[in-house]
């Protein structure tokens, strides 16, 4: 166990952890930020997907030693008051069915959007073919990043 | 919210507790503060239910759809059947709720004009105020409520006239859309409760296997682990977060010995093929004689077909959370078969059902896994022998690896053709566990049909996956009758439609289905597809079912690039009686059809030694966005009728309809499933 200092959602925060846990478990188990969720713990689905200085990164293999203090960003901080053009398109064009995949979703998202504010077809498929949605709401994620881009202010 | 909601024993007749709170059935609760709070009784998996059985309680009670807060019941007794499952919550409470609705609306009616001494006949309803429009008089509900809870329940209210419906059959945003945007805790797996340990458990590493000698010395050094517990043929260790939990189990040593055969599915294929060279003794259903009829028949067409075991792969890994403690149980997590869970518990336990309390969050998926109680179960009996709450977390390879698996399946198609039509229909079926059954519309329209099912006892365990028997006999069905079609040099949407007029008009013994609502589908989808157009360098398939009571036709637009089936579009065409929210509907209806394509294309599970291969997403391949569907166009038959399930039918009929279009693309048939190992 270690007293590890995280820069997490723009506050300051220190954990008392073993150094070698992901940062997943981190959020969830110890800074009670529930909504970054655990879908395979190898990479593979994207549930887990938090911003680390912007970029999108699965923190279910990220241990928390490595993080140091570099900006974290969950689906918590995402936007203040719930209201990022993502998050309003998600519900505007009603996307989740059971939900569990969805914050990983829209963070992967984000991140597109930020470096690709008008993305294409080709565009949102290699951002977010790493993100599982079991449920099958693909369509409508597609049409809910280009209603996001079309509705962003720059 | 309910997150973190300790129950109370609810009795048969509960009262309400606070004389200013409305409470007329287990389902409303309206409180002179204004607040009203519609209890959802079935779980919500994803299917929407939480969303759209409070709308049919909502269109009756005339309420402000706005105002309104909606949370999950618990298993209540005044509930009924509260399940998750075979596409049964909306048709099977649709007129129970409008009932639950309108009673209140009718005792609301009648404190007002009480109040305002006028009959009750001149008053109506609307944005949760009573009206008496002769004197333009309003009270809100929140005004009435005391008032209302002195009156006697209404047993036979009036149930609106369908035409008057301003919320049923209209676009409804899902009700935790919000919650789920912004990362709120709504799952399973983020319950949090004062005093309970995270769980991880070791279970047996393949069918066949059991739990021998367990050496924990290194499991209780770790930090965090603060004990380890044996139940029956499982070793769980608790700990004070999630990630020692699982350090603590990486560090068991346990010997597990094998006490039943380990079996393979090389093996259970190789025997599935020897069952179907032999007629069964009694065919499931046998109109005619199949053998006369491919005597001297011009051309005899003999397929198999073979499909893989799935697992369920819901995106929550399974999870529960457990309180037992002085002959009581409180249990909290996802399961879509609440009261089974507690019977079980109950007799394993032994503890009275009475002291057994149960209720589950949203839960992040279902497709038939949670029909299982296990979870359940397996977290009560961790919590009684460690003796403290306990919030159990299974891994992906836990759940990959510790499932009811959609069973595998080998099928054998054969018809006798003339020059220009179909003589006989002969399919034989054999799938691990209780076997296959199930027929085509094909059965009541030709003289000779027979179908066949055997099944194969494994102790690899089965269950019901979503559509259970549909999601493999429609693929094969489907995809025999596109060749039945080709061979005939019959186009594929007129000879369904040639095969349901003659199951219609002379129809040979039973048929469980309509014809009539078969053509609506199909011929709804061929207004929406324009099918018999052709769009260069794209290729169509077409496939139609019929489940759950409702009826599906499809077609599906592939491009060939790479050899791979890239999908520009499909058509659906659903009727399902009516339809309570557009939007959740159609959300349903692309999902069934995405997880088809899915399934279809890409995951299988193998049995090595017992041992699932296939333990995580790297070897078990689900559909990512690049191979979804660009556009899924979905289109409801107008109806009045009560509504039929949307849960499961869409996905029943996909296989067959991509698997038809790749070979209208390439000319090859796909016979074994996934699609994409057979195309390379």
């Amino acid at each position: 166990m270690a007293i590890i200092n995280l820069n997490v959602n723009g506050k300051t925060l220190s954990v008392d952890v073993d150094p070698s846990t992901p940062l997943l478990w981190v959020l969830r188990d110890h800074l009670n930020l529930v909504g970054t969720k655990f879908g395979c713990g190898m990479a593979q689905c994207g549930a887990c997907a938090v911003h680390l200085n912007g970029n999108a990164v699965r923190s279910c293999t990220l241990p928390v030693s490595t993080v140091k203090n570099n900006a974290i960003v969950t689906i918590e901080g995402l936007s203040e008051k719930g209201d990022h053009p993502l998050q309003q398109a998600w519900e505007e064009l009603d996307v989740s069915q059971c939900g569990y995949c969805q914050a990983g979703q829209i963070m992967s998202a984000a991140a597109l959007l930020k470096r690709n504010p008008k993305p294409t077809d080709q565009d949102i498929d290699n951002a977010m073919s790493g993100n599982i949605c079991r449920c099958g709401t693909h369509v409508r994620i597609r049409k809910a990043i280009h209603l996001a881009a079309k509705t962003s202010k720059k | 919210m309910l997150i973190g909601f300790s129950l109370l024993n609810l009795t048969a007749e509960a009262k309400a507790l606070d004389e200013t709170l409305f409470t007329p059935n287990a389902y409303i609760k309206i409180g002179a503060d204004g607040s009203i709070v519609l209890f959802a009784p079935n779980p919500e998996i994803g299917q929407g239910v939480k969303t759209s059985l409070p709308m049919i309680i909502a269109e009756e009670l005339g309420v402000d759809w706005k105002k309104i807060s909606v949370e999950l019941a618990p298993l209540d007794s005044r509930m009924g059947r509260q399940t998750a499952g075979g596409s049964g919550s909306v048709r099977g409470r649709f007129t129970e709720l409008r009932t639950i609705g309108a009673t209140a609306r009718e005792m609301l009616i009648a404190a007002a004009a009480q109040q305002w001494n006028v009959p009750a006949t001149e008053c109506t309803v609307d944005n949760g105020e009573v009206i008496h429009k002769a004197s333009g008089r309003k009270l809100s509900y929140a005004a009435l409520a005391t008032a209302a809870a002195k009156l006697e329940v209404p047993t036979k209210p009036a149930l609106k006239d369908p035409k008057e419906f301003k919320l049923i059959g209209t676009r409804v945003k899902d009700i935790d859309a919000h919650k789920i945007v912004t990362g709120q805790p709504l799952f399973g797996i983020d319950t949090r409760r004062e005093g309970m340990l995270f769980a991880m458990v070791s279970r047996p590493p393949a069918y066949g296997k059991t739990l021998g000698e367990v050496n924990d010395a290194a499991a209780l050094k770790i930090e965090g682990v603060k004990k380890v517990v044996k139940i029956k043929n499982a070793v769980a260790v608790l700990a004070t977060s999630t990630w020692a939990a699982k350090k603590g189990r990486d560090a068991l040593v346990i010997q597990w010995n094998a006490t039943e055969k380990l079996e393979n599915t090389a093996e259970h294929f190789a025997t599935f093929k020897t069952m179907l060279d032999k007629p069964t003794a009694t065919p499931q259903r046998n109109d005619g004689d199949v053998d006369a009829a491919a005597q001297g028949a011009a051309k005899v067409l003999d397929v198999t077909y073979e499909i893989p075991t799935l697992s369920h792969g819901q995106m929550e890994p399974l999870n529960f959370f457990a309180n037992v403690k002085d002959g009581k149980v409180e249990l909290f997590g996802p399961t879509q078969v609440p009261a089974a869970v507690r019977t079980e518990v109950s007799k394993q336990l032994g503890i009275p059902e009475a002291n057994i309390t149960i209720s589950s969050p949203r839960q992040g998926g279902g497709f038939g896994r949670k029909l299982m109680t296990d979870n359940g179960v397996e977290a009560a009996l961790i919590s009684a022998a460690a003796q403290c709450p306990v919030q159990v977390q299974w891994t992906r390879e836990d759940d990959m690896q510790n499932d009811f698996y959609r069973p595998a399946e080998m099928w054998r198609y054969r018809a006798a053709l003339s020059a220009d039509n179909l003589l006989s229909w002969h399919q034989s079926g054999v799938g691990i566990g209780r076997g296959v059954r199930g027929d085509s519309y094909v059965a009541g329209a030709i003289a000779n049909y027979r179908a066949e099912g055997q099944g194969l006892t494994s102790n690899t365990p089965t269950g019901w996956w979503r559509a259970p028997g549909a999601n493999t006999l429609a693929y094969v069905a489907e995809s025999f009758m596109d060749e039945v079609c080709t061979a005939l040099k019959k186009d594929p949407v007129a000879f369904r439609l040639e095969l349901l007029k003659k199951a219609k008009e002379q129809t040979v013994g039973k048929i469980n289905y309509d014809p009539e609502k078969y053509k609506s589908v199909i011929d709804l989808v061929v207004k929406m597809s324009k099918w018999g157009t052709k769009t260069p360098g794209e290729f169509r398939g077409f496939s139609t079912w019929f489940s759950f009571g409702s009826y599906v036709a499809q077609v599906v637009d592939v491009q060939m690039l790479d050899g791979q089936p890239k999908v520009k579009k499909v058509y659906c065409a659903v009727n399902c009686g009516r339809v309570i929210n557009l939007s959740g509907a159609e959300n349903q209806v692309q999902g069934s059809i995405v997880d088809g394509i899915c399934h279809a294309m890409f995951p299988k599970v193998t049995f090595v030694n017992g041992a699932v291969v296939e333990t995580n997403f790297h070897q078990y391949k689900f559909l990512r966005m690049k191979d979804a569907p660009t556009e899924i166009e979905v289109q409801f038959v107008e109806s009045d009728e009560a509504p039929t399930g949307l849960g499961e039918p869409a996905l029943p009929p996909i296989a067959a309809a991509l698997a038809n279009a790749i070979f209208a693309a390439t000319g090859k048939r796909l016979r074994k499933l996934p699609f994409a190992e057979q195309l390379g």
